[in-house]
């Protein structure tokens, strides 16, 4: 299958959806795509299981303030220079091109760059949902080092960066972003199509891209939520989707620490007065109490849209009095295992609630 | 909280017109300080002057207990126009337009009019050029401008025979000197070009700034065939004051920047609209809710001013980011078609429309609006009661309760916390509501509603904004703040503001996530009351700046 131009504004839809609140407005990343893929034509979403041992995978990501991003916009020579300086570091070029971060507009990043290169982009990611930090990623918890990385600007100033753990990687990654202009690409976590089929998420472009399409389809008939649970019961890994509540927004509080953007949201019930929703947020949701009681936890998606539209409505843009459905996603089996919570479990968002599957919790009345 | 309008100080005795030009019909109203004298509503005509002349003239001559009124007592004229918007929905008369973005070697992964749709660009041509040039969110050159690249630009526009450029630049909303230096270029290049500059009009986005740009450029040509078609008007009623015209935000604009951005009038109509019905019922803190035959817009008052749309609005199909009052349109209006099914009632949002005087049943028709609704259930007159005597009771209890469900509802989606505020009601469907609506204070439905927005035009004050990256660690916030304060009121004054009449309206913190150094983007807004000539007579004259 290739990624065409008419497939855009459903995959950027569905991307918005898989950002779980963050991961940023996938407008821009959409207005890419569109751009590389009429200069250079459609780009193939390769299945994560055709790609070849020992094929060369490259990753590409942009890194940096939302509100610099909306000015310095992307440019594909960056995320060339920081993917062409680690194949000449490494003496290898990519074959194929993968996605960091499936949700936000970091999932449509790799599509331009695959169109730009005329090479495929891997269908998955290694976060399944978007994250805050490089080091929480499926392939950094299998056991692909996430260093050298390159990180590039506009102005075709680069720095390669080895180091021996991710976390570090994402430290020493953050302040150089600031210093090279609070936006800048990255490329990351090089490994062979092997590595790639051994710790990748699979197929969460092609998701992303049937959840957009499932709330297109559904808007025509009337039913856009009702339309895309439907089709995540469909899908392998995010079939336990539930509709954990549904109200309107009576509270809204954020703060701004250490370049996160920490919060927690309160909805009411529009007919059964008094039951309470909370979501706790750092740029994605983390946590969802129902009148006091966790019924989602990440690693778990919990996802805030609109009731009517079922458009994804970021932690931003959460404001009083909007009506909204909560709908909790079963996260990839990859990202529950206990080597993966420890990584991006509640733990490392210091939560104090154990992580419990959503399917688990739904289960308990 | 609710709180009184201040009159304009010292403007008590100072007569003042506000024309509303809308696409059916031209109100003008005439005002005494705070107090309106007489109003007219005429017929708007294709060539926009005759209307106002007809409007301005009646007034003038009803003059309210003083009489007939002299032109020469008018001390400004104040006029909104939904004018610009039509024409650019429609895609008509619109230029050709250069398009000169500063940003390189940024931002070329997104080049400018990707997102337009087709018949736009067809409308107003392909004629692109991006250069070096810009800065860093901070104000900070990212790279210094490539002059000769604008200046090889400006000639091709002008091979190309265009009389209309819009020039945006990277982060030019913190820092606009190349912006301006690229303008200084083009006019010794191409003179006969009209250059249109982003960081006059949009905030910071440059997909969004650079849009409205283009759009604005488009209509440069015509805005200034429509400022001359005002101004003819009042030469030829014999007004020699100056006139204004009110923009997005409801502060003003002089005639000559309406003429290089009309653009920012785009939004004025429903600005002027809840500020008008705000005046009327005193209020400056309140919801204001227009309820029409289709649907009911709903605002938020705050100081007087409607609240501004935090999310980028779509303009004919193109997105831009600049400022636009934040109103929310639900389907619910007098001629809204209701519906019963089994036990349940909906209302909308569906409408009859305009044929709300023909085909509902109080009217003699056979469709069921809302309008008949509250006709059945007592409160409302309007057509003949007993068409709708036999309706079975339970349904128009429940089509009551249904409206003002509905109404609710968006009331609350518009409020900003639990807190019970004021409500202004107006429009021709206002009838529809008579219970108490929870969250709401108070109801109030001002007289003269007909002409809020002609009145809204008429108090219109002069504004400022300021919407920039400031460093807290060097200035401290209190210092950021006074000196973002201090540039939005040397704008307001270049607006013609009084000095000491100024007043914040609105602040804005948002803090710069991966930023260090406590980098904050703040937007500050001040207004102040216009600086009047007194009408001839008064010794105490004030020169308009």
């Amino acid at each position: 299958m290739k990624i065409e131009s008419a497939m855009l504004e459903d995959f950027a839809r569905g991307a918005a959806f898989l950002g779980t609140g963050g991961g940023g407005d996938p407008y821009i990343g959409r207005l890419c795509c569109a751009h590389a893929i009429e200069m250079h034509g459609a780009p193939e979403l390769l299945p994560l299981e055709a790609l070849a041992d020992d094929a060369k995978v490259f990753s590409v990501a942009g890194m940096g303030a939302p509100t610099v991003l909306v000015e310095k916009l992307f440019s594909l020579e960056e995320a060339h220079l920081a993917v062409s300086k680690l194949e000449r570091f490494l003496g290898r070029r990519a074959d194929a091109i993968i996605a960091a971060e499936c949700g936000g507009i970091n999932a449509t990043l790799p599509v331009a760059y695959a169109a730009m290169r005329g090479l495929p982009v891997v269908d998955a990611d290694g976060m399944g949902r978007a994250f805050p930090s490089i080091q929480m990623a499926s392939f950094n918890v299998y056991g692909v080092a996430c260093t050298p990385m390159v990180i590039a600007n506009e102005h075709g100033e680069s720095v390669i960066i080895e180091t021996g753990s991710a976390i570090a990687a994402e430290q020493i990654g953050r302040s150089l972003v600031v210093h090279m202009g609070a936006s800048a690409m990255l490329s990351c976590y090089p490994m062979t199509g092997a590595e790639a089929k051994r710790t990748a998420v699979a197929a969460t472009q092609s998701v992303a891209y049937g959840i957009g399409r499932a709330i297109a389809t559904g808007r025509g008939v009337g039913q856009p939520v009702a339309a895309l649970l439907a089709y995540l019961r469909t899908t392998a890994y995010y079939r336990h989707a539930h509709l954990l509540f549904e109200g309107k927004i009576v509270d809204v509080e954020r703060e701004t620490t250490r370049g996160w953007v920490l919060g927690r949201c309160v909805l009411e019930a529009l007919e059964d007065r008094g039951a309470r929703l909370e979501i706790r947020f750092q740029n994605e949701n983390l946590c969802a109490l129902r009148d006091g009681r966790v019924i989602a936890i990440v690693p778990d998606l919990i996802v805030v849209i609109d009731r009517e539209t079922a458009e994804p409505i970021t932690t931003e843009t959460l404001r009083y009095g909007q009506r909204v459905s909560v709908l909790g996603v079963s996260a990839p089996p990859a990202m529950r295992t206990r080597e993966a919570l420890a990584v991006f479990g509640p733990q490392a968002f210091r939560l104090d609630h154990p992580f419990v599957p959503i399917e688990t919790l739904a289960a308990t009345p | 909280m609710a709180q009184g309008y201040e009159a304009p100080a010292g403007d008590s005795s100072v007569l003042r017109i506000g024309v509303d030009v809308g696409g059916t019909n031209t109100d003008a109203v005439l005002m005494d300080g705070r107090r309106l004298i007489t109003f007219h509503k005429h017929p708007t005509t294709p060539n926009v002057s005759a209307g106002i002349v007809g409007a301005i003239r009646a007034i003038l001559r009803a003059g309210g207990t003083g009489g007939e009124r002299s032109p020469a007592s008018i001390a400004a004229v104040m006029i909104g126009t939904t004018h610009f918007t039509n024409a650019f929905v429609e895609r008509r008369n619109l230029s050709r337009v250069g398009v000169l973005r500063i940003a390189l070697p940024a931002a070329r992964g997104v080049p400018p009019l990707t997102d337009w749709p087709r018949d736009f660009v067809t409308a107003i041509g392909h004629d692109v050029h991006c250069v070096r040039g810009g800065y860093h969110y901070d104000g900070r050159i990212n790279s210094p401008l490539d002059e000769q690249a604008v200046a090889q630009a400006a000639r091709q526009m002008k091979a190309r025979g265009l009389n209309c450029a819009a020039v945006c630049g990277l982060f030019s909303p913190v820092n606009a000197e190349m912006e301006e230096r690229a303008a200084q270029i083009i006019a010794q290049e191409a003179p006969q070009i009209a250059v249109t500059l982003s960081s006059r009009i949009g905030r910071i986005g440059i997909i969004e700034r650079e849009n409205a740009a283009i759009m604005n450029a488009s209509l440069v040509g015509m805005a200034r065939e429509v400022v001359e078609a005002f101004a003819s008007a009042l030469r030829a009623l014999g007004i020699e004051a100056p006139f204004f015209i009110s923009q997005n935000d409801g502060t003003l604009m002089s005639a000559e920047r309406v003429a290089q951005y009309p653009v920012l009038t785009f939004a004025s109509g429903p600005t002027n609209s809840m500020r008008g019905a705000a005046y009327l019922s005193g209020l400056s803190d309140a919801l204001v809710a227009d309820i029409g035959g289709t649907t009911t817009d709903i605002g938020m008052l705050v100081g007087g001013f409607p609240r501004e749309s935090a999310i980028s609005a779509d303009v004919g199909g193109v997105r831009t980011n600049f400022r636009m009052p934040d109103l929310l349109s639900i389907g619910l209006g007098g001629g809204s078609l209701v519906h019963a099914q089994a036990q349940t009632v909906r209302v909308g949002p569906r409408s009859l429309g305009y044929r709300l005087a023909q085909e509902s049943r109080v009217f003699g028709g056979d469709s069921l609006t809302a309008s008949d609704i509250a006709v059945a259930a007592g409160y409302a007159r309007m057509g003949d009661a007993a068409r709708v005597a036999g309706l079975d009771p339970a349904l128009v209890q429940a089509g009551v309760a249904e409206i003002h469900r509905l109404f609710a509802e968006g009331l609350d989606r518009m409020k900003t916390s639990a807190a019970a505020i004021p409500l202004v009601l107006v429009g021709g469907g206002a009838v529809l509501i008579h219970r108490d609506i929870p969250g709401v204070s108070e109801v109030i439905v001002p007289e003269a509603a007909g002409v809020a927005n002609a009145i809204g035009a008429s108090i219109a004050q002069a504004g400022g904004e300021v919407d920039r990256v400031y460093s807290y660690q060097q200035l401290g916030r209190e210092g950021a703040i006074a000196a973002a304060t201090q540039e939005a009121q040397r704008v307001a004054m270049a607006a013609g503001a009084i000095a000491d009449s100024l007043k914040v309206v609105e602040m804005e913190e948002l803090p710069l996530a991966y930023v260090p150094g406590g980098a904050v983007r703040l937007r500050v807004k001040v207004t102040g009351d216009l600086a009047l000539a007194r009408p001839q007579g008064t010794a105490t004259a004030e020169v308009s700046a």
